[in-house]
């Protein structure tokens, strides 16, 4: 297998061998090609910043490791899985294992944070007793109660989530995310639309859990200086080619900033 | 002054097959309302007679409420095939609803299946399906209840796969990330979105349902309707006026009901 060329490896956390491995990775929606010949890799415990201009193809690419949507070709190595060749079911299991915190945290507006928090045991549990906070075991609601602790809104527990704001709206995702007890997570954007200060609150929170619990965090971001503090290595995407992969403590701002679409400052 | 430009012409020039399009939807009309419309003539003899005073306008004056206690309940009977009727079907729309979802149902060819029959049920008008139903199961209200049943998941099938289709689909996506199943999908994150909608279409189905309900007993499915076939039979067009008149405080009251509570739901 023509295995991948990985710069910074040496550095930040990683002991253990890679938690992903990407290799050759394309993809194209029938017209122009998104990702091309994408490989790297990601090991445990590390931080990875994929970082790129819009249209660089950040965002089919986390898509294309948990197959929300199928590469046209490569492979995809994750948590020992060979994601490409799974089954729905085979899918489903792989997912449960993979955290996700969207850009729009994409929780259901309508229902109480403890509700959508306690989403996160469908990863393992199904069935009425996982759709609503009030039909759940004993168990299950401490569990949900405690990461909502974690992110420090247990006193928001029956508030509907609607009338939170959109940082504590962030956190609320992210505990469910921790409800479903991951083994990787990958975050597409979590401080996108949300004001510095809570952006920066939510990117810290994050990275803390993270560090916490030994988890590999592969985060997707638009500001250079979330970038710089809160991972261990950068990739660099242009048109849909690694252009850059570096350990971020050797990584020059000056560098990174034709990632991003506007000067950050 | 400046010169005035020309005013442009009245009509806009049309094609010659505008003008023949034209010309058949007013062949259209004028033939329907000549074949079909009543003439002058007999609405003037017919007024006449609705007014005279052994008229049927007359002897409806005034009401007879000497049965009034076996009216109301007849209208109870109404109002639980209405209830009965429009339950069942939003219980049996849900699942036709969701197959005949483009996200949620499981094959293209179900969804195909499943809007087919949504269609076909909302189609057939729920006198058709009483008369159905009465040959199914006998005279009297189950006949009615079927018939609103039927009729009311072609009503709110249509209108619950519409909310779905049109529910944010981000909850969705990450509930389908973590690995949920579809059921889990369908009640932790489509249900939540289309309560509102789902709400408001049930109100309708029950409005519409009291509404069916009183016509159903025409042809024998249970309900006021029998009541009210019998007094104009019978020519007792005063306690016909009765029903009438109760009927219209049932329909009335559940509308007024259905809309204040959607107004505190939504």
């Amino acid at each position: 297998m023509n295995l991948p060329q990985f710069v910074g490896t040496t550095t930040g956390p990683a002991l253990a061998g890679p938690v992903l491995l990407v290799s050759d990775l394309s993809k194209s929606y029938g017209g122009p090609v998104v990702l091309r010949g994408v490989s790297f890799a990601a090991f445990s415990g590390v931080s990875l910043a994929i970082i790129g201009a819009n249209g660089s193809g950040k965002s089919t690419l986390l898509k294309c490791l948990i197959r929300l949507t199928d590469p046209s070709s490569g492979k995809i190595e994750m948590l020992g899985q060979s994601v490409g060749d799974m089954g729905a079911r085979a899918l489903r299991q792989f997912r449960s294992r993979v955290g996700v915190v969207w850009q729009k945290h994409n929780l259901v507006p309508r229902l109480s944070a403890l509700s959508n928090v306690l989403h996160g045991v469908q990863a393992r549990m199904s069935g009425p007793r996982s759709w609503w906070q009030w039909a759940a075991p004993a168990e299950v609601r401490a569990e949900a109660m405690a990461c909502l602790a974690r992110v420090g809104l247990a006193d928001k527990a029956l508030q509907r989530v609607d009338s939170l704001s959109g940082g504590q709206q962030q956190r609320v995702a992210i505990a469910r995310m921790l409800m479903q007890r991951p083994e990787l997570v990958l975050a597409d954007e979590p401080d996108a639309s949300l004001d510095p200060q809570s952006g920066e609150d939510v990117m810290r929170l994050l990275s803390d859990l993270a560090r916490q619990d030994g988890l590999t965090l592969i985060i997707i971001s638009h500001r250079l200086e979330h970038t710089l503090a809160f991972s261990d290595r950068i990739i660099g995407l242009s048109g849909g080619v690694i252009t850059l992969d570096v350990a971020t403590s050797q990584a020059d701002p000056a560098m990174l900033r034709r990632f991003f679409d506007k000067p950050t400052q | 002054m400046p010169q005035a430009s020309p005013a442009p012409p009245r009509f806009q020039h049309r094609s010659i097959a505008e003008y023949v399009a034209i010309i058949v939807v007013l062949a259209l009309v004028l033939t329907s309302v000549m074949n079909t419309a009543p003439s002058l003539d007999k609405l003037q003899r017919g007024t006449a007679r609705l007014f005279a005073p052994s008229g049927f306008l007359m002897q409806m004056f005034p009401p007879d409420f000497s049965r009034v206690e076996h009216i109301t309940w007849k209208l109870v009977e109404t109002l639980q095939m209405a209830v009965a009727g429009a339950a069942l079907g939003l219980v049996f729309a849900v699942p036709f609803a969701i197959l005949a979802t483009d996200r949620l149902s499981p094959h293209p060819v179900i969804k195909i299946a499943a809007r087919g029959m949504i269609a076909f049920f909302r189609t057939v008008p729920d006198l058709v399906w009483a008369i159905f139903f009465i040959i199914v199961v006998g005279l009297g209200p189950a006949a009615g209840v079927l018939a609103l049943m039927i009729d009311k998941i072609g009503f709110a099938g249509r209108f619950f796969a519409e909310a779905m289709e049109e529910a944010d689909t981000g909850p969705q996506d990450a509930l389908r990330a973590i690995g949920a199943s579809r059921m889990g999908v369908i009640f932790s994150a489509v249900f939540p979105a289309c309560l509102p909608s789902f709400t408001a279409t049930s109100l309708f189905a029950l409005e519409k349902s009291v509404r069916g309900s009183a016509a159903l007993g025409l042809v024998g499915a249970g309900g006021i309707g029998v009541d009210l076939k019998v007094a104009f039979d019978l020519f007792n067009y005063d306690e016909a006026l009765t029903i009438i008149l109760m009927m219209l405080v049932l329909v009335v009251a559940v509308e007024q009901g259905s809309s204040w509570i959607r107004s505190k739901l939504i």
